[in-house]
Formats: C-alpha cells, sequence, structure tokens
C-alpha cells in the first residue's frame, strides 16, 4: 500500500530519436488495452425505447478511447523523457535537501497565516468557512493517522472506528451527563485511546497485510455496534439536538432566558456566523496541537522507536525496546486524536449517525496520509487539499469531479509515486550544517 | 587476568537443546564465556552457530538447558532462557547483531545510535512528558546520549557521515555501525553474528581493531560467530567448536587449530566436499604460519 508504484513506463533512454519506436509500440499496447475496456464500457449502450429495449453500437467511442489513450500515453513518456534528462543534474547539488526543508518550513508558516487570516479575507464567506472547517477536520484525522501508520508503519485500515468513539462519547456524555464540550474533550480522546489499546492487544503479532484486514474489521465491528445498539446510539437514526458549543459557557445564541449569549457579553450585533467561525477557529487549533505534538514526538525517544519499528521490528526488539508498549502507544495516540477530531465533529453538526463513520472515511483519510508521502507533515494538509477539498469545491461539475480526482490520482502517481513529499528529515543532526549523502539508487548501498 | 577475582563466568551455557520438530539444531551444548574475552563458536554451516545466538537473545526458547548470565557488578545472575526478547537486552544486557545487517535504513546513523538508547532516554523522558514539556532534566540526558553516540561514531570513523540515511552507507560502515549500535545499549556481552561477513581484507583487520579495542576498553564479554579464519584465529581467547549441533571441541586457537576432531568435522573424514574452499586454506595457512 505504501509503495503505489506507477506502471511501469519504457526504458528511458536519451540518445536521440532511437527509443522513438519503443515509446510508439507502448503507447499503442496501451491503447489497445483501453478500448478492449471501452469496448463493453462505451461500445454498447442499453436504449430504452418504445419497443423495448435495443442495444446501441457506438464503435466511434471505442477509437476516440483508443485515439486519447495513445496520445495520453505517448505524451507522457515524452515528457518523462525530456524531464528526466533536465532534472538530472539538479539532483547534485549538496545543498537541495537542506534547501527543501527551508523551502518546507517557509511553506508551513505561510500555510498558518494563511488559515488564520482566511475568515478575514474578502472572499471569505459562510460557504467557504465551513468547507474549510471539513478540510481540517481531514487534514487533523491525516495528521493523528500519520502517527499510527506514517511512522510506526502500522497499516491501519479501520481509524474511523476512533473518530467514531470520539463523536459518540460526546454526543452520549453530553446528552446523558450534561457535560460541556471542553470535559467531553479530553474524555473523548481518552475513550478513543483506550479502544485504540482493544484493537492494539489482539493484533500485536500480526503485521503489513493481516494487520490491514483486523483493523478493516474492527472499523466495521464498531460501525454495526452503533447500528444496532439502538438503546444507547439510536440506532441507524443516530442522536440528534447534540449539545453546541459554547465560547467558554457563552453560547451562540440570539438569546437564552437567564443567560448572557456570546454576543451580548462582547456587545456585538448577533449573527450565526459568530459560531462558523468559532468552529474554524477551534478545528484550526484542535488541528496545529496535533501537528506540534507529533512535530516533537518525533524528536522524543518513543516517535524514534515507532520509526525504528517501521523500519525493523527484529533490530527494535534486539536493542531492547518493548515492541508491545510501543506499538499500543502508537495506536493510543493515533486514535486520542481521532477522538478529538470525533467530538469536535459531533458538536460542529450536531447530529450524528454510523452513516459518517463508514469505510470510505477511514479510506480518505488513509488515501490522504499516503498521497502525503507517509510521515511528510505538509505533505498531508496538500493531499487533504486536494483528495477533500478540491472535490468540494468543484461541487458544480457533478459528476466529472470524480473524473478529476481519479486524474489527480493517476498524475501523482506517475510523478509522486511515494506521495507528494516523501523525502525524509532526520530527527536530530550532528553537524550545524546538514550535508546531504549522494543520493544513492534505493539498496544499491544495502548489498555486499 | 581478571577472571581469578571474579571465578563465575560472565555466560554459562548448561545442557542447551533447541529442537524444531525431530531435529536437534542443537544438542545438550555448554560452554562458558568469560568477561573480558572473547570467545568464538565456529563450525560448519548448519552447525547450530546462529540457533545459540537465537536461544541467546530470546528469538527462540530453548527447547532445555540453562543459560546463566551473571554480570560482573552484581551477584543475581539472570536466567536468559526465562527472559523475554527484549529484556535480554534491557535487563540482562546481552546485544547482538544479526547475520544480515539489519539497520535502521531509512533513518540517519546519529538515529540508529539514539534508538539503540531508547530505555535510558525513555526513562528520562517519563512517559515523554517531560519530553514532551522539554524539560531540563530531559535535556541533559538527551544531550548525554548525542555524546555517547559521537564517541562511537569517533570509534567506527563515521562522525562524517552522522546524518546520513544508514542504508546509504557502504557495506563495511554499515557491519560497523551495527556493531556501534549494539554497543550503545551498554552491554555486558556483546554477541557478533559472522561480523566479518562480506569484509574485504582490510576491512577485517579494522574490525578486528574495533573488537580488541571494545574488549580492552570496555571491559565486556564478546562472543563471536565467524567463518573468516584470519578473524577468529587472530582475536579470539577462547574458541568453542561446533558441529551438527554438539560441542566438539573448546579451547584456545592453538588447541584448536591442532585438533583432531576439528580438522575432521572441517575437512570430513570421508567427504571432503563438505569443507568450504577458504576455511580449509585458512586453516592450512593459520596452521603453517603456526609452524613457522
Amino acid at each position: 500500500m505504501a509503495t503505489t508504484s506507477s506502471a511501469p513506463l519504457p526504458p528511458k533512454r536519451n540518445d536521440g530519436p532511437a527509443w522513438m519506436p519503443s515509446l510508439l509500440k507502448d503507447a499503442f499496447a496501451a491503447g489497445v488495452l483501453a478500448a478492449l475496456l471501452a469496448l463493453p464500457m462505451l461500445g454498447f449502450r442499453l436504449v430504452d425505447s418504445a419497443q423495448g429495449l435495443s442495444l446501441d453500437y457506438r464503435f466511434s467511442w471505442v477509437g476516440i478511447a483508443f485515439a486519447a489513450v495513445f496520445a495520453g500515453r505517448l505524451a507522457i513518456s515524452l515528457a518523462r523523457n525530456a524531464w528526466d534528462g533536465r532534472r538530472r543534474p539538479m539532483r547534485e547539488r549538496g545543498t537541495e535537501e537542506s534547501h527543501g526543508l527551508r523551502l518546507r518550513k517557509l511553506a508551513g508558516w505561510l500555510m498558518v497565516a494563511a488559515a488564520l487570516l482566511l475568515p478575514w479575507t474578502p472572499i471569505a464567506d459562510r460557504n467557504l468557512i465551513d468547507k474549510a472547517t471539513l478540510l481540517l477536520i481531514y487534514v487533523m484525522l491525516g495528521w493523528g493517522l500519520n502517527v499510527v501508520v506514517g511512522l510506526a508503519g502500522l497499516l491501519d485500515l479501520g481509524y474511523v472506528a476512533f473518530y467514531a468513539v470520539g463523536a459518540y462519547s460526546y454526543a452520549l456524555l453530553s446528552q446523558n451527563f450534561g457535560l460541556s464540550f471542553w470535559l467531553c474533550l479530553p474524555l473523548a480522546g481518552a475513550f478513543a485511546a483506550t479502544f485504540g489499546m482493544l484493537l492494539g492487544f489482539p493484533v500485536l503479532r500480526l503485521r503489513g497485510d493481516y494487520l490491514a484486514i483486523v483493523t478493516l474489521g474492527f472499523g466495521e465491528i464498531v460501525r454495526v455496534v452503533l447500528l444496532n445498539w439502538q438503546v444507547v446510539t439510536g440506532g441507524p437514526n443516530g442522536l440528534s439536538g447534540i449539545q453546541r458549543p459554547s465560547f467558554f459557557g457563552l453560547p451562540f445564541l440570539a438569546a437564552v432566558p437567564g443567560k448572557t449569549t456570546f454576543h451580548e457579553f462582547f456587545g456585538l450585533p448577533f449573527s450565526p456566523d459568530h459560531r462558523i467561525l468559532f468552529l474554524y477557529y477551534l478545528i484550526l487549533i484542535l488541528a496545529l496541537a496535533t501537528n506540534l505534538f507529533t512535530l516533537r514526538i518525533r524528536r522524543l525517544p518513543i516517535g524514534r522507536a515507532w520509526e525504528a519499528l517501521r523500519e525493523d521490528e527484529t533490530a527494535c526488539r534486539s536493542l531492547g525496546i518493548n515492541p508491545t508498549k510501543t506499538k499500543l502507544s502508537a495506536f493510543a495516540t493515533g486514535a486520542m486524536f481521532a477522538g478529538f477530531a470525533g467530538s469536535f465533529f459531533a458538536t460542529r453538526q450536531g447530529f450524528i449517525s454510523p452513516e459518517s463513520f463508514t469505510f470510505l472515511e477511514s479510506a480518505i483519510i488513509l488515501a490522504i496520509v499516503v498521497l502525503g508521502g507517509l510521515g511528510s507533515q505538509i505533505g498531508i494538509v496538500l493531499s487533504a487539499f486536494l483528495l477533500v477539498g478540491l472535490p468540494e469545491w468543484f461541487r458544480e461539475l457533478q459528476q466529472y469531479r470524480m473524473l478529476a480526482f481519479g486524474g489527480a490520482m493517476v498524475l501523482i502517481m506517475l510523478w509522486r509515486p511515494r506521495g507528494l513529499l516523501s523525502s525524509r528529515e532526520p530527527t536530530v543532526r550532528l553537524g550545524k550544517t546538514p550535508k546531504a549523502p549522494e543520493p544513492m539508487p534505493a539498496g544499491e548501498g544495502a548489498t555486499p | 587476568m581478571t577472571i581469578a577475582a571474579n571465578p563465575t563466568p560472565l555466560l554459562r551455557v548448561e545442557h542447551l537443546t533447541m529442537r524444531f520438530g525431530g531435529l536437534f539444531a542443537i544438542n545438550d551444548l555448554s560452554f562458558a564465556a568469560k568477561q573480558q574475552e572473547i570467545t568464538a563458536i565456529i563450525g560448519p554451516n548448519g552447525a547450530g552457530k546462529t540457533t545459540v545466538f537465537n536461544c541467546l537473545t530470546g528469538f527462540y526458547k530453548p527447547s532445555s538447558g540453562r543459560l546463566t548470565l551473571t554480570a560482573p557488578d552484581s551477584d543475581t545472575p539472570h536466567l536468559l532462557e526465562r527472559m523475554d526478547g527484549f529484556c535480554i537486552t534491557k535487563d540482562a544486557k546481552v546485544a547482538r547483531t544479526f547475520q544480515n545487517i539489519r539497520l535502521f535504513s531509512g533513518m540517519s546513523v546519529l538515529e540508529n545510535l539514539l534508538v539503540a538508547q531508547h530505555n535510558a532516554l525513555m526513562r528520562a523522558s517519563v512517559y515523554s512528558l517531560a519530553g514532551l514539556l522539554n524539560l531540563k532534566s530531559y535535556r541533559v540526558k538527551e544531550r548525554q546520549s548525542i555524546e555517547k553516540a559521537k564517541y562511537w561514531l569517533e570509534k567506527i570513523g563515521l562522525t562524517a557521515q552522522a546524518d546520513w540515511s544508514a542504508g546509504n552507507l557502504p557495506y563495511g560502515s554499515q557491519r560497523r555501525l551495527e556493531i556501534a549500535r549494539a554497543m550503545c545499549t551498554d552491554p555486558v556481552l556483546l554477541c557478533l553474528d559472522e561480523p566479518a561477513a562480506g569484509l574485504n581484507p582490510k576491512e577485517s583487520l579494522e574490525l578486528n581493531d574495533l573488537l580488541l579495542d571494545i574488549r580492552r576498553e570496555q571491559r565486556i564479554g564478546i562472543l563471536l560467530i565467524e567463518h573468516d579464519m584470519s578473524v577468529v584465529m587472530n582475536i579470539s581467547d577462547h574458541i568453542v567448536v561446533l558441529d551438527h549441533g554438539a560441542r566438539i571441541a573448546d579451547g584456545s586457537p592453538i588447541e584448536i587449530r591442532n585438533d583432531p576432531a576439528v580438522i575432521r568435522a572441517y575437512l570430513g573424514a570421508d567427504e571432503d566436499e563438505d569443507l568450504p574452499q577458504e576455511i580449509a586454506t585458512d586453516i592450512r595457512h593459520a596452521a603453517q604460519r603456526e609452524a613457522r
């Protein structure tokens, strides 16, 4: 899963047009494949007419599909050849890595500044802030899952279960016990972390694909329990009327008898936008806290142990690292952030049902992490924007937006098969001036 | 030597047996390794050498037998056969390297050495709380760990490459880094599984120096599996020879070199093809050198 590889392209050669025939052959093969696929999908069409069903043949569409794929494949191969020729000398510059790091840091600060100022820009309206809030939820979930998948290397396909645990803990605690959002937030995190441990125990011995399957099952179990435990969770009807957040006790309402509301306290005219803004800044703070925590813990022994565990569990054990504790702590930490995000989700929506916690959500969050480049914090923001933000913005395109989504995925697989930002920066450096090694082809240094 | 002052050997293996189904990988093996000595375990391929290591370091649970480790500064012996794999390194202080190098190749050289100090750093970071808050106690400990890593980088000559990815190092450097990483766990017994495999003669000599240096300065015991006789014969204080899971000889390099049972095991009583060519030559050369 982590090594999403692009389709093997023909060998790249830079010795003139001699490689042209092989490219043409390759493009032709791709075109034939596309035509074969297109034949049943585009070539035949059922027509429902007055005489009943009849078949309509559209072989010209198959021809178009062939031509489009042929041309596209050829263009990609040509572009790659040209690109590789130009990029090589760039790589040889020794300072590239530290330069990239500085650039990345700058980009990070710019993003934070942009996120802080977004509501005050002229383009901001209620709709945009709402979408940005949704985007930030996914960024936060991506950052949380990154601890489990990116750092500890444990492929978790049931991450949404912890998100659900967080959402339902807040909803149930506030409805049944009247606890406030600020009290429920840490509780929801704690509950989700406990569930993370519960999941962690049975899967400790599993790795890779087996772990993925079990976590997938766990995610489904949680959803099915929520669906069927009618008495507590409301079953498929979900829980509605969840308490909305208050500004440290000041509700965002026009008027509440016997209580000061937010706008009364600050002497502002009442506006429903206050709550939207508050929610936006709340998730921004939660997400940034997640990020800070992850950045810091990566530099701590536990974070380094997670990464070491991802690299080689056997070696970890031989160094006296307790793999059980290390794995459980990774599961619990990742789950805790999902719990926070879940309780935020519940308070924002005011209504939750098992519908919101399907496998598709897990898949999207995982796709965000993998696409961003495992372990990369900024990469996750970019890919969350690509995977969640853009489809939201292009809703007007209707069904074509999924086509654009697929197209973007193909492009990323071609150009960034290891994720948008995949290079890893050491957590600690000995030298003041970072000296990057000559990049070697993978595996070369490891063979005797 | 210090053995007189401390009569209990560092490691005592008694009646160790490891069965896989009906196959005896190790059959009633007993030997001892002393502190501040290099004990080599040699034997033909498949003699059970690595299995001994895997039993020692908790990767296998021995079918029967007792493995007692007595650290020089403590009276309570650790019974290794009863401990969990990671506790053997953490509490009993036995560190090992692997036949096929197992570095954290995506992490930097320095990080590899810091991961090895995990337990000490974890204690200082108090469930990561002191670390998260960046308290002084943690910062001091981290500084110390980096200093220790620096010390070992200096020893293995990789200071300039400290920030490289471990996987980008040349093979010989990776071997040395793995030894340094094991040493960063502060072991009392260091188990090296074929540390000279794949090294060229110059690197083998450097390895000899490194191991002798570790024995001299760190005053720990080293247990060594090796096929390269130039390493074994030059640096070992004591050699245990295994064949078919049983000990066939035990003694100083000179004794082993002239032991008919060992020569038979390597050269084969009837079948000569058992012997790897280079080992035969090594033994012969060593014997000739000795005669001169």
